[in-house]
């Protein structure tokens, strides 16, 4: 599947500033894992060796993913995966 | 070796990677988006504060100033703090245990409820960085707190809420002059608006850019329940979570005051967390042993104080709970009506729903053989029952309607005891 990735602006200067990136994937983890092929600077901010950051949030089309399936949510062509750092709090 | 307050706190550090940014108002990490918190320089507090000193110093927050990150004297909420903890014996015997303290914030000053000690910090620190304009996100008592505490500042304030609050936490909040928006929305998602506006507009958010000083506040609550109890830790600490901040910053607090030599053993206190059952994405996260918490996206729960469905300091609390050895459950809103009734009916203090789930926990703790029967108890009281009247409508009976007449009473009066009037003799008074 072919799928647009959101970058938020701390992670942009490591995708030469673009906001969006294309990715392929059928899951929200392979299409990560092929974001981070593209863009080896991001790995460090996405993973802490193989897990996914705590304070990294992923949406898929406005949702997210933890309400889904989490990594293994399946992603159709064309949907739009944001990653969102949660900075926020109670 | 440094001496002025200023000096004592040395910057913020990134929880995750430990990497330090100097005092600003920024509340995550550049590299890995972790929550930054405030680093003191330990060995100079120790070397400049004493029990002596702090015991002469009035009885509120901020007589443990030189571990608050304020550079200069409090300019906002100087009176907040100093509640009472009382030896809670009747409820003791209820629970079947036999040494309770209940911590009292239900009548912390100003707003009754334990916010005002994270707010006086942080609204104090929104003015040494220059902030006009402070706000919120907020379960009902923080908007309170903000509110009230903006007014005496002289600042304007935004606090945004949940459509859905107790119109009494709405109406205490208004009454300030607080511009209050409500969001038709969860918590979680007021939050989420609120960090859009916080990165467009100059503002000081108390629980977003402020929010590495604004959770040290909760520590005092620590710090008053150890020097209470004569300078020393109770064996467990029952502790209501809606982000999971306080639990953490009241455990911060006991190794602090044994850090800077103000308690002479290190504490060994076991923390409990409390949440009501329609919104527990910590107690789940304790009770399945999940790495991450699953938040929860609807909370249905009369708790709206607790309300968070998404914590954003979940992971901590968790990791706190079971490092420490203690444990954490979750209570319906039923039990939570009764623990509010058993806590009112045993020791005369009117709690808010977030109370009642404190109360009920613990009693449920107790019956699973999670917390013993025999060892010392401290259950924080967090907020206060006159703005949560709404649970209890249908929970307290209706009084008696009679006439002004004593057969009208005698009629409604089921023989209960009498006491003196029976010594006064046969009608003397009639
Ligand atoms: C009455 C009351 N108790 C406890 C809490 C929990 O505090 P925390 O978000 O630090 O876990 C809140 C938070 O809103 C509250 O209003
Ligand atoms: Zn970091």
């Amino acid at each position: 599947m072919s799928v647009t990735v959101e970058i938020p602006s701390p992670m942009r200067d490591l995708t030469d500033g673009q906001t969006r990136v294309a990715a392929e994937g059928a899951t929200v983890a392979a299409v990560l894992a092929d974001v981070v092929t593209r863009y080896p600077g991001l790995r460090a901010k996405l993973y802490d060796g193989d897990k996914l950051r705590h304070y990294i949030n992923i949406l898929v089309n406005d949702e997210d993913v933890r309400y889904l399936d989490d990594l293994d949510t399946v992603v159709n062509d064309g949907v739009v995966v944001a990653l969102i750092p949660a900075v926020a709090g109670g | 070796m440094a001496t002025s307050q200023a000096e004592f706190t040395i910057g913020l550090q990134c929880k995750l990677c430990g990497k330090i940014y100097p005092k600003s108002p920024v509340n995550f990490c550049t590299d890995d988006f972790g929550p930054l918190e405030v680093v003191y320089d330990y060995p100079a507090i120790r070397a400049n504060v004493s029990r002596a000193q702090i015991e002469a110093r009035p009885r509120t927050m901020w007589r443990y100033r030189e571990l608050l990150p304020l550079d200069g004297e409090p300019t906002v909420g100087p009176q907040v703090g100093g509640t009472p903890l009382i030896r809670a014996d009747r409820l003791a015997k209820e629970l079947g245990v036999s040494k309770l303290w209940i911590k009292n914030d239900a009548v912390n000053f100003p707003t009754l409820s334990f916010k005002d000690r994270v707010v006086s910090v942080a609204l104090s620190k929104a003015r040494e960085f220059g902030f006009k304009t402070v706000g919120c996100a907020s379960t009902g008592n923080l908007a309170n707190s903000v509110a009230a505490n903006a007014a005496q500042a002289g600042l304007e304030a935004y606090v945004f809420v949940p459509s859905d609050l107790e119109r009494a936490k709405i109406l205490n909040t208004s009454v300030y002059g607080a511009k209050v928006i409500a969001v038709h929305g969860t918590y979680d998602e007021v939050n989420r608006l609120c960090t859009q506006v916080a990165f467009k507009f100059n503002w000081g958010f108390v629980n977003i850019n402020l929010r590495p000083f604004y959770a040290e506040g909760s520590k005092t609550m620590g710090f008053e329940i150890a020097e209470d109890l004569g300078w020393r830790f109770p064996q467990h600490v029952i502790a209501p979570m809606a982000g999971g901040s306080l639990i953490g910053k009241i455990h911060k607090s006991f190794e602090e005051l044994y850090k800077v030599g103000l308690v002479n053993e290190a504490p060994r206190t076991k923390m409990y967390g409390a949440q009501a059952t329609g919104c527990n994405p910590i107690t789940d996260a304790v009770k399945t042993g999940r790495d991450r918490h699953k938040p929860v996206r609807k909370p249905n729960t009369i708790c709206k104080s607790l309300a968070i469905g998404d914590p954003a300091d979940g992971y901590f609390s968790k990791n706190l709970i079971h490092t420490t050895g203690g444990w954490a459950d979750d209570v319906t809103d039923d039990e939570i009506v009764e623990g509010m009734l058993l806590l009112a009916r045993t020791e005369g203090i009117f709690a808010e729903t977030a109370g009642g789930v404190t109360i009920a926990v613990a009693r449920k703790l107790l019956a699973e053989n999670r917390l013993p029967r025999d060892e010392e108890i401290v259950l924080c009281i967090t907020g206060n029952g006159l703005k949560t009247q709404d649970a209890l409508e249908d929970a307290v009976e209706k009084p008696a309607l009679i006439k002004p007449s004593l057969d009208a009473f005698l009629e409604v009066f089921s023989g209960g005891d009498m006491g003196l009037a029976k010594s006064y003799g046969p009608a003397v008074l009639v």
